[in-house]
């Protein structure tokens, strides 16, 4: 158990309320120092008011929170020098260009003209914006706001940077920048609270994934765990033939020792498995059986599934 | 590491440490984003300067002959009136731009930095100052090559513009108020349409109120514009101003007083 100076942040019973929605509901939360704590949940879960809490935005109703070792409330002024927020919103100025809405950072940080300039032309260089830096920001792509944005939080780094949503809505490319952005600031040892609604996001960047659902953390742990208590992706296998669709769902079964359930069109098989390796060699087997594949695909459980898993309930999540 | 988290990795690999800067030091550096953004969005002074040069222009000869014998005479009643008119009504760009923050995000970003609170208030507050003046130089710019020629001088003419600086400043914290409570910046503009149209029209800007019914002239004696509109009169023209700076001065302190801590209030209770 970490003790209390190796927590970046620790959350006890946090509960927030607007007029009659109980957006957090008693969340406890423990950050270890230098580690990246993954929050998922739909739309709604009440991650955005936490991190909001977390970032001395919102005073809680009830309960405490301290980031490094000051209280939110009451040393919010300390916690603010110490943590960089980047909300669901790239929140940059539109009427000013990219290097201006850095040395804005930077200026209100006390850092002097010169200096400030210089650190925003570091922060340009090391995000591939340098030659965007003179143009206005709404004339920017979205990943290029969302990557400003980012580099607005890192002007003076950190040492808790909180993430709310920092991929939602962008493009595939723009998605693997800010995981690389991600990765990049917990080799330097900051630590990172992300929400997400995607188990991919949290699965590749976060050592601890907290599922919040109606204000309530509902499971917490590392991301194998999460996805054992899941119960792992789904195998599919479209055969060529659907004339020899039994066949295969016999071979698969054998092979991948579990159920194998008929799916979609009359060629298409489906099974449970969580064993990505198991699953190939499953499909590898087939060809050998003379059953010739005409498609198949691994995924991973999807944050439906793992909602389905822990609350017992199908629920729509917007994607 | 791929290169990108590399080259990532070598921007926030730095010494950079921050360190509080006083209120005003701040409150300068909001002032200055409030410069750039006229420098690369001067268009949004347009309408608001646009409305009182017209005025200017069409009321002075359309009404001059009738009102007051002449056109250049009129000029000597109706421009500090327009001169007014034109910095109250840009007045609710403050409450635009405001909100225009809290609906993009960026507001926040500014509450989450280890800053005095009020920064990016009295900072828009300050940049706007610089707005009023250039508004304020344009009407007094085209006045005198009409033929406005204000018997105070320019001591006269730069004491009615502190003057209405002064009401300006008082009358700005009901739209920061209004720019944390209203939804879109776009409720904020129509808000200050309504208020600021009659409050500034229904006074004593383009007319003596003597002519107008009796209720109308009661609520454009207790209108504050009629006295700030009279204040300026008088130190343009170089009179010994009456109780009715008194009254502006007042005005302005009482707005202050009252809207700068409900501002603060809402701004810290932002949800």
């Amino acid at each position: 158990m970490p003790t209390e100076r190796e927590l970046a942040v620790e959350a006890k019973q946090l509960r927030r309320s607007f007029g009659s929605t109980q957006a957090v509901d008693g969340v406890d939360l423990r950050i270890e120092r230098g580690s990246v704590c993954g929050v998922l949940g739909p739309n709604g879960a009440g991650k955005t008011t936490l991190i909001r809490m977390l970032a001395t935005l919102l005073r809680p109703d009830a309960g405490t929170a301290r980031v490094c070792g000051y209280d939110v409330v009451r040393e919010a002024e300390q916690v603010r020098s110490r943590v960089s927020l980047t909300g669901q919103f790239a929140a940059v100025d539109g009427d000013l260009t990219g290097v201006e809405n850095l040395v804005l950072i930077g200026r209100l940080l006390g850092l002097s003209r010169p200096a400030a300039k210089r650190r925003a032309h570091e922060l340009l260089d090391g995000f591939e914006l340098a030659s965007a830096a003179g143009r206005l920001l709404r004339t920017y792509s979205g990943g290029m706001r969302r990557r400003l944005d980012v580099a607005a939080s890192l002007v003076t780094p950190p040492e808790v940077l909180f993430l709310d949503e920092p991929t939602t809505g962008l493009d595939p490319r723009s998605r693997h920048d800010v995981w690389d952005i991600v990765r990049a600031l917990t080799g330097a040892g900051t630590t990172v609270l992300l929400t997400t609604q995607y188990l991919t996001e949290a699965d590749e960047l976060a050592d601890r994934i907290a599922v919040l659902n109606q204000g309530t953390v509902i499971a917490e742990g590392t991301p194998a765990e999460l996805k054992a208590s899941v119960g792992g992706g789904r195998l599919r296998v479209r055969v060529r033939d659907p004339q020899q669709r039994p066949a295969a769902q016999l071979e698969l079964s054998r092979a991948l020792r579990t159920d194998v359930q008929l799916d979609g069109d009359t060629a298409g098989l489906v099974a449970r498995t969580g064993d990505a390796d198991r699953a190939a060699a499953a499909v590898a087997e087939l060809p050998g059986a003379g059953i010739a594949v005409a498609d198949f695909a691994h995924d991973r459980p999807t944050l439906d599934e793992v909602f389905f898993a822990l609350t017992g309930t199908e629920r729509e999540v917007s994607s | 590491m791929t290169s990108y988290g590399l080259a990532v990795r070598a921007a926030i690999d730095t010494d950079v440490q921050p360190r509080k800067r006083s209120a005003i030091a701040v409150s300068l550096t909001f002032a200055w984003r409030a410069m750039l953004k006229i420098k690369h969005v001067p268009e949004q002074l347009g309408d608001v300067i646009g409305i009182p040069l017209v005025f200017t222009v069409i009321f002075t000869y359309l009404f001059g002959g009738a009102l007051a014998g002449s056109p250049g005479e009129y000029l000597q009643f109706l421009l500090p009136g327009t001169l007014v008119m034109t910095v109250l009504l840009l007045t609710m760009y403050t409450g635009v731009a405001l909100n225009t923050d809290v609906t993009t995000g960026v507001s926040d970003r500014f509450r989450s930095l280890p800053i005095w609170r009020p920064a990016p208030i009295v900072g828009a507050l300050l940049g706007d100052v610089v707005r009023y003046l250039v508004a304020a130089g344009l009407v007094l710019g085209l006045g005198l090559i009409l033929g406005y020629r204000p018997d105070g001088g320019p001591v006269g003419v730069l004491a009615g513009l502190a003057l209405i600086l002064v009401f300006s400043f008082g009358l700005s914290w009901i739209w920061t108020l209004v720019g944390f409570l209203a939804r879109t910046p776009n409720s904020v503009l129509i808000g200050g349409v309504v208020v600021l149209f009659p409050l500034t029209m229904v006074s004593n800007v383009f007319v003596d109120p003597a002519t107008v019914p009796g209720w109308l002239e009661a609520f454009i004696d207790v209108n504050p514009v009629t006295h700030l509109v009279t204040g300026v009169r008088d130190l343009t023209a170089g009179v010994s101003p009456g109780i009715e700076v008194v009254w502006v001065l007042a005005t302005a302190a009482l707005l202050t007083a009252v809207f700068a801590p409900l501002t603060m209030r809402a701004y810290a209770a932002r949800k």
